[in-house]
């Protein structure tokens, strides 16, 4: 009886030793995670998952090759001569949605996700707009970590206040309000398209304004036609813009031409959420937001996620990198960092400052569209060329001739017109 | 009259030096000053307080922040710009002599064709670049980088060559040979002696186009523990915004060493220009 | 020379492996970009689809490729017109026996240690106009406080300017060199020549116009060659001083090829560029070549 009772005792013993070790212990080796987070917030969050699965898995090794520039330009040049050399990274930083499917999945070089989105429960804790933009052909192709909002009107508060106005929810009230501040000598709208993406994203919230949710979505599917009188109202409502923009818009990037709203001497812009971290590393708090006019109800999504490429030599770091990115912890680390929010919809709201804890609200209620300028909408050499036509509009604002040329565009993307 | 004439001489000079010099300024003073004071719009004041902060950030990162500073890619900028510097010098040398004192038919053909080679642009050749690099097993590493900057440099250091030794009298030479010198005894004898001023043009070229190199040095060398400074320098910016204090010191410490290069080999790069290294073709 | 065979050895291996390098890297790979500007590569995955001359075609009826071309020309041209007019002009006046001659000179010079990124930046901050609001800065702040206000200008930021801006900043950077070689080829020029002509009773200006300046063209030749072939592949400068501008008034085919691409996954497009740009400098650059190995030597 002793014998058996405690070789039944030693069996225990090692059934629950057997059962406990961390199956995550034995990972060893390195992954290369690729990215263009090189500074600011971005690092910090980056840094910020590093560290959980650091504290998870500490004997692997990662190797943090990041490009900066270009708004990620750079990166991709070295992500896709990587890629076409047949030396992938092992996993890398992508815009969730065609960007990635077209890209990549569409052409052979990802591994589906989908096993891996059932077996962590993930269909089940982000909304349904997100799991659309990262599905295709019947499959989850990335893993969203952070969500951005796009369509974001920002304004000086004090500026509006001495002045007696209240954010505009339509584009006539903006152009109500943009006219009282010009009389007072303050620039109404600013801008800086030095890098030439951002007259394209101011551009794709007033589409999103005047053609509404569904029709937004449908000009990238052929539902919508671009020749549609909607369009040419927005060009129009763009080209108005313009004549109330700071006018060295040209010189300066985004960030540059912000100085005028923390200078107050320009009061609204147009702009995605990361704005928020840029006034808080200025030292500016007093800014105040709302959604672009007449976007209330719809929230303009773009995310960073990260997927599997095929034959990449850490398949198994990779994975467990993955499950971190989409873990709740990993997702209120990385956010609270970069000024982003968790695409998850079961995370601690209270841990994040004011702005994004209001982003997430408007999270699970809006209706999720996926941004364009930012890669979730359409294809890569689509988004390039929108982004020249916009580009070019801005120099010469001939709205016929524009209209014309995103008609050809969509149509040399392969979506009839 | 005279006077008015040297007066005039030294103020144009000083413009002009004022010209060149108000960069530096910006750069100095940007550097100098911490995030929250840079501006456009203030770009000519001098710094509130002055403080080294932004050049021990760019230079040490920031590991807190996740920002990586330039110091672990000085040593990669280093063991690739020296090796690579020496070898296609040495390589424009021999080239160069051959071109100048032992021509033979089609030579000058052949050697248009090398300087045509100039004219390449780097971003058209990047992906075959990868692919035969890992073909011969030098990509993802610094020889691999050390090896494009070579290949791409060969035109310009034949060119500044061939220039140089044109200039090389070929009585030496026939005396030389009535001596019983042969084609290395001469090269080793006549030529090197002579070639200071020629290597030190060279030199000074190529150390600067491979210091400054961007767009190979991310390529190649994709792993980040081996990418030159230029990587690194432009990485310190984010992707959204540009710490600018940061950034413009990065800069100023990424320009010491071709600098400090000038100041040693200043003198026989003068005498290198003055003995005809790019006059003419 | 006559050679013997062990010369004839020895010279052919001490150019053989450049020669040997630079038809694979050079050539070999002109010619790649060449076979896939003629095919439908558009994706990340290579398609290499024989479509003859379509994406020629395309590209000069592209409204972009067709202001980049323009820009190109024109930047070359000032480009290079600035860097040998201002480098003779400061190598003329160093060579009159200056006080703190090499003062000035390591100044001059300085500019080419530099990296055209960060010549780019520091250049935009510049050349950045400033607003109503804000009044002028940069350059413009410093015109009007020395009274010469009108000299002011909306630089890169104005689409008829454009990519003339970015002329500044690369004539800043390299007209330091062009200098040092014209130095040179003047203090190389032999007394007696210009000791003659002041015995012949001709002016300063005189010397220089008609003994100097003819002796010094192979000077000028050279640094063309130089210089067209920087101007012609620039990329970094204006990448980081203007990005294509607006209305793309500053861009230029080296960065419509690498948008192309590697943002746009047009790879045949990008390849077209490649070939279009060599196309040029070859018909530039070959006769002239020629000419001068001709008449050189």
């Amino acid at each position: 009886m002793k014998s058996f009772k405690g070789l039944s005792l030693l069996l225990s013993v090692l059934l629950v030793f057997s059962l406990s070790i961390p199956a995550f212990s034995q990972q060893k080796g390195k992954i290369e995670i690729f990215s263009w987070w090189t500074a600011g917030g971005e690092a910090e969050g980056l840094k910020a998952l590093f560290d959980i699965y650091n504290k998870k898995y500490p004997n692997i090794e990662i190797i943090n090759a990041t490009v900066a520039g270009g708004a990620g330009t750079n990166a991709k040049a070295v992500l896709k001569t990587r890629m076409l050399g047949g030396d992938p990274p092992d996993t890398f930083q992508v815009h969730a949605g065609k960007e990635l499917t077209d890209t990549w999945a569409k052409t052979g070089f990802m591994e589906p996700l989908t096993d891996l989105y059932k077996s962590e429960g993930w269909t089940k804790v982000m909304p349904k707009g997100i799991l659309d933009i990262v599905f295709y052909r019947g499959d989850y192709w990335s893993v969203p970590v952070n969500i951005h909002r796009a369509n974001v009107l920002w304004y000086n508060r004090k500026v509006f206040k001495d002045n007696g106005l209240t954010p505009p929810k339509t584009f006539d009230e903006f152009f109500k309000v943009a006219d009282t501040l010009k009389a007072r000598g303050i620039i109404p709208f600013v801008l800086g398209t030095k890098d030439g993406w951002e007259a394209g994203h101011v551009f794709e919230t007033i589409l999103i304004a005047k053609l509404g949710a569904e029709g937004y979505k449908g000009l990238w599917t052929g539902k919508t036609k671009w020749s549609s009188p909607k369009v040419t109202d927005a060009l129009e409502t763009l080209k108005k813009i313009f004549t109330y923009i700071n006018p060295d818009h040209s010189a300066a990037t985004w960030d540059e031409a912000y100085q005028y709203i923390i200078d107050g001497k320009g009061a609204m812009s147009i702009m995605g959420d990361w704005a928020a971290g840029y006034f808080f590393s200025k030292g500016y708090t007093d800014f105040g937001w709302a959604p672009v006019p007449e976007t209330a109800g719809i929230f303009d999504a773009l995310s960073d996620s990260f997927g599997l490429p095929k034959g990449c030599k850490n398949r198994d770091n990779v994975i467990a990198f993955l499950k971190v990115l989409c873990s709740k912890e990993g997702q209120e680390a990385f956010n609270i960092k970069k000024g982003s929010i968790p695409a998850r919809s079961d995370v601690n709201k209270s841990l994040f400052p004011e702005y994004q804890r209001s982003a997430m609200e408007d999270w699970l209620k809006d209706a999720i569209v996926p941004s364009v300028i930012h890669g979730a909408a359409a294809a890569e050499g689509w988004v390039t060329e929108y982004k020249d036509v916009i580009s070019l509009f801005v120099a010469r604002p001939d709205v016929p001739t524009t209209q014309k040329a995103l008609v050809q565009v969509a149509t040399r993307a392969g979506v009839k017109q | 009259m005279q006077r008015l004439n040297r007066a005039l001489l030294y103020f144009a000079l000083i413009v002009f030096a004022i010209f060149y010099l108000l960069p530096v300024y910006v750069l100095l003073t940007t550097s100098l000053k911490n995030f929250a004071e840079v501006n456009l719009r203030s770009m000519w004041k001098l710094p509130q307080s002055m403080s080294l902060d932004s050049f021990k950030m760019a230079w040490g990162g920031n590991p807190l922040k996740g920002l990586k500073g330039l110091s672990q890619n000085f040593m990669n900028s280093i063991y690739l710009v020296v090796p690579a510097t020496i070898i296609s010098s040495l390589l424009g040398s021999m080239n160069g002599y051959v071109f100048t004192k032992w021509r033979f038919r089609y030579s000058d053909t052949i050697f248009s064709m090398i300087i045509f080679g100039m004219f390449i642009p780097y971003q058209s050749v990047l992906i075959p670049m990868v692919v035969v690099l890992q073909k011969i097993g030098l990509y993802g590493s610094i020889p691999g980088l050390i090896f494009v900057h070579c290949v791409y440099g060969i035109p310009i250091t034949t060119l500044i060559f061939r220039n140089y030794y044109a200039t090389v009298p070929t009585e030496i030479l026939e005396a030389a040979k009535i001596d019983g010198a042969g084609f290395l005894g001469i090269y080793r004898r006549i030529i090197l002696p002579v070639s200071m001023p020629g290597f030190a043009v060279v030199m000074i070229w190529q150390f600067t186009s491979i210091w400054n190199d961007f767009l190979f040095g991310l390529v190649v060398a994709q792993k980040p523990g081996i990418q030159p400074i230029t990587v690194a320098l432009n990485n310190l910016a984010g992707s959204y915004f540009v710490e600018w204090n940061i950034q413009m010191a990065g800069a100023l410490l990424t320009a010491i060493p071709p600098l400090l290069l000038y100041i040693f080999l200043g003198r026989y790069f003068m005498r290198g220009l003055l003995a005809g290294s790019l006059s003419g073709v | 020379m006559r050679k013997t065979k062990e010369e004839k050895i020895l010279s052919a291996l001490f150019i053989v492996p450049s020669i040997v390098l630079v038809l694979v890297f050079v050539y070999g790979f002109i010619a790649w970009t060449g076979w896939v500007s003629l095919t439908n590569w558009r994706d990340v995955f290579p398609d290499f689809t024989y479509v003859g001359l379509r994406n020629y075609i395309e590209l000069f009826q592209n409204l972009r490729f067709q202001i980049d071309f323009k820009n190109i020309l024109v930047f070359t041209v000032l480009f290079l017109f600035s860097c040998i007019v201002i480098g003779l002009f400061l190598a003329i006046l160093l060579d009159r026996k200056i006080r703190f001659e090499n003062v000035f000179r390591s100044l001059y010079l300085f500019p080419m240690a530099v990296s055209f990124i960060v010549t780019g930046v520091v250049w935009r901050w510049l050349l950045n106009p400033g607003t109503e609001a804000t009044g002028p800065i940069g350059i413009n702040m410093i015109l009007e406080q020395i009274g010469l206000g009108f000299l002011k200008s909306r630089w890169y930021t104005d689409p008829n300017i454009g990519i003339k801006a970015v002329v500044i900043a690369a004539v800043w950077q390299m007209s330091g060199y062009v200098m040092a070689m014209y130095l040179a080829g003047i203090r190389g020029i032999p007394n007696e020549l210009s000791e003659a002509a002041q015995v012949d009773g001709a002016s300063i200006w005189q010397i220089y116009r008609y003994v100097v300046l003819p002796l010094l063209r192979p000077i000028t030749l050279g640094a063309v060659i130089i210089l067209t072939h920087i101007s012609l592949k620039i990329f970094d400068l204006v990448v980081s001083m203007t990005g294509a501008g607006i209305g793309f008034s500053c861009d230029v085919p080296a960065l419509f090829m690498y948008d192309t691409t590697f943002r746009g996954n047009f790879f045949a497009q990008g390849a077209g560029i490649a070939t279009i740009l060599l196309i040029s400098i070859a018909i530039l650059i070959i006769p002239y070549l020629r000419y001068s190995l001709k008449t050189g030597g």
